[in-house]
């Protein structure tokens, strides 16, 4: 039996005979010297990871302004922050976006200027009071300008993340980066054999207050972050850091084309090995670590998953999906993952940075649940008009011209002999055709690329299909592609000023 | 080598492209094509020695032709090498090396920009994407 305590580990830091080595390097030891060799031989191990963590921001305290206010709005370089809490302090989260540079600029991009020792312009507007009486400002301020500027981040590290593609036929843009149709490509996420959290899965030393490496600086984990689901090996951590320390080397804005703004945090997690059940944990490989992959064309949050893989097969750079190679990409670096384990092991060996004991462990067994809707969640099926007026094909467009203003509708979808959808017919369809003095059938002028919707489809999803297609109104169809019903962006917004 | 034809609104509905690949003999090999209100965009591969042939033929159309000889511009200080770009690039110009650095083979490059707006870190672009 190995048994070693955090004094004498940080003893043996304090005189320089610890031994310390990375995940990575931990993973042939265990299998040179086994278990019960490794735990006596090896003091710590270090992780690292370096990856877009959403769930990031810092609060800043700006110092008391002459006269001073009490900020009711805050913007650094128009990007806003949070300040419902005492005069000059603000929350600044890495996705709020510009409100002049739209998805360009977050506030990642205002956390990594700061730390590069540029210039913000900030602005804050109040309502004045007595004690409080000025109700504009306007300054520049850079890092040290602020008394504090504290990263502090209620969910990074994930212990691992599933990996996504997008089973649609349109290319869709996510905050897992572009994902090509027909699965045409995978994304995932990730540090698998130096993932902090997948060494010590059962956080038997890891917990509130331990010592970490965050953004090139020592820092801590304060807790379990949120949506933490330790019960399905998801768990995640909040963690905390001093701003002034970090280095642009480890805090890098990221733009997610058509999703926004995020950051890559570098952090690394050291554990101490006390014993071989933790010795036996750190020897975890990437063919260890498996995740979903996730189809991310379902506009839902329970995804359909495609197959499982592991980090392994997602780090050799294809994977199979029903017996075609799909090419990977990584997300998060691990290059910058080995450099941060690395990193951390050299400020260790060199007396820098001693490992701790938590307060209280992570929380084991807990699930994030989904949120509650009390508003109910509407489906095309309850909105749409069911008494959906079609037109055949071969039909005149004087009969089409006929039916529009028999019925109660501006769109007529267009079917087949089978009543199957071949293409919508519009009013104004109509009146190009006889503007242009060419209309015979229907189907010469109709539009044959229709936006369609299906019954059992969310209101709010199909609310985005109508708004990014630039039309008024969809067909509803059956899995036959018969027409059923259609939904106009008048039913919508009927059911939208119903609710509020 | 990569060129690029501008083909505008006016002359957009006349099928020049078939018609200089008739006239000339020497193929195309369309990689985008883009149409928009105003204009439209070819990005084509001919073979150098063809590409005065098929200059003179398009232009004579009515159509602007430009090589592009910049291949996609990688910016090693913004990129922090995760790979992001490897997955949705057609030819494999972005791979990993032992050590999981980036390596990045220009010479591949067809100049689509599928990485540009992939990469989250703005590192990669293609210099005078805009039309002449």
């Amino acid at each position: 039996m190995v048994e070693k305590s955090i004094h004498e580990i940080n003893s043996k830091i304090r005189d320089g005979s610890v031994n310390v080595v990375t995940a990575e390097e931990m993973v042939d030891i265990v299998g040179e010297l086994g278990v019960e060799g490794a735990a006596k031989e090896v003091d710590v191990v270090t992780t690292g990871t370096f990856g877009a963590m959403c769930s990031s921001g810092a609060w800043f305290n700006f110092g008391h302004s002459e006269p001073p206010i009490k900020m009711q709005k805050v913007w650094f370089n128009d990007v806003e922050a949070y300040t419902g809490v005492a005069a000059v302090d603000a929350f600044l989260g890495v996705t709020q976006l510009s409100e002049s540079q739209g998805m360009e600029y977050g506030g990642a991009h205002v956390i990594e200027d700061l730390i590069r020792g540029k210039s913000i312009d900030i602005h804050a507007t109040a309502y004045g009071t007595d004690c409080y009486p000025r109700k504009v400002l306007d300054t520049s301020l850079s890092l040290d300008d602020f008394n504090q500027a504290i990263m502090q981040n209620p969910r990074n590290g994930y212990q691992r993340y599933n990996a996504a593609v997008n089973g649609t036929l349109q290319t869709i843009r996510t905050y897992m980066g572009v994902l090509l149709p027909n699965c045409g490509n995978i994304t995932y996420s990730g540090a698998g054999v130096l993932s902090p959290l997948s060494n010590d899965p059962n956080y038997l030393t890891i917990g509130n207050g331990t010592r970490i490496f965050i953004g090139g600086a020592q820092g801590y984990i304060t807790g379990s972050g949120t949506q933490h689901s330790s019960a399905g090996g998801f768990g995640t951590l909040s963690v905390q850091g001093d701003l002034k320390e970090m280095s642009s080397d480890y805090i890098r804005a990221a733009n997610f084309d058509g999703y926004g703004s995020s950051i890559y945090i570098g952090m690394g997690v050291p554990i101490p090995i006390l014993n071989e059940e933790i010795a036996a944990s750190t020897a975890v490989t990437d063919a260890d670590v498996s995740v979903s992959i996730l189809d991310y064309g379902v506009p839902s949050r329970d995804r359909p998953s495609l197959r499982q893989v592991t980090y392994e097969e997602l780090r050799s750079g294809s994977v199979e999906i029903d017996g075609k190679d799909v090419k990977t990409s990584s997300l998060s670096s691990f290059k910058k993952s080995r450099i941060i384990a690395n990193e951390l092991k050299d400020w260790i060996s060199r007396g820098e940075f001693f490992v701790s004991s938590p307060v209280e462990n992570l929380q084991t067994g807990v699930s994030a649940r989904p949120m509650k809707q009390t508003e109910g969640v509407n489906f095309v099926s309850e909105i749409m008009s069911a008494n959906v007026v079609t037109i055949y094909q071969d039909a005149s467009v004087f009969k089409a011209a006929k039916t529009i203003m028999e019925s109660s509708f501006d769109h007529l979808p267009v079917v087949n002999t089978e009543n199957s959808l071949v293409g919508i017919v519009t009013s104004w369809d109509i009146s190009k055709a006889v503007a242009e003095d060419k209309f015979d059938l229907v189907e010469d002028v109709m539009t044959r690329k229709v936006t369609t919707a299906k019954a059992d489809e969310k209101v709010s999803v199909v609310a985005r299909r109508i708004e990014q297609n630039g039309v008024s109104a969809m067909p509803v169809l059956n899995n036959n592609k018969n027409v059923i019903g259609i939904v106009t962006s008048d039913d919508i917004s009927k059911l939208i000023a119903r609710r509020t | 080598m990569m060129i690029k034809v501008n083909i505008s609104s006016e002359i957009v509905t006349k099928p020049i492209l078939a018609e200089a690949i008739l006239e000339t003999g020497v193929l195309l090999n369309i990689s985008q094509a883009h149409f928009e209100s105003s204009y439209c965009e070819v990005v084509a591969d001919v073979a150098a020695d063809d590409f005065e042939k098929m200059n003179a033929a398009l232009s004579s159309r009515g159509a602007k032709v430009r090589s592009l000889d910049t291949p996609i511009n990688w910016d090693e200080d913004e990129c922090v090498e995760c790979g992001a770009c490897m997955s949705v690039c057609p030819t494999l110009v972005f791979s990993l090396d032992d050590d999981y650095s980036l390596l990045v083979d220009q010479s591949k490059c067809i100049q689509c920009g599928s990485c540009i707006g992939m990469c989250p870190h703005n590192a990669l672009s293609l210099k005078d994407a805009d039309p002449a």
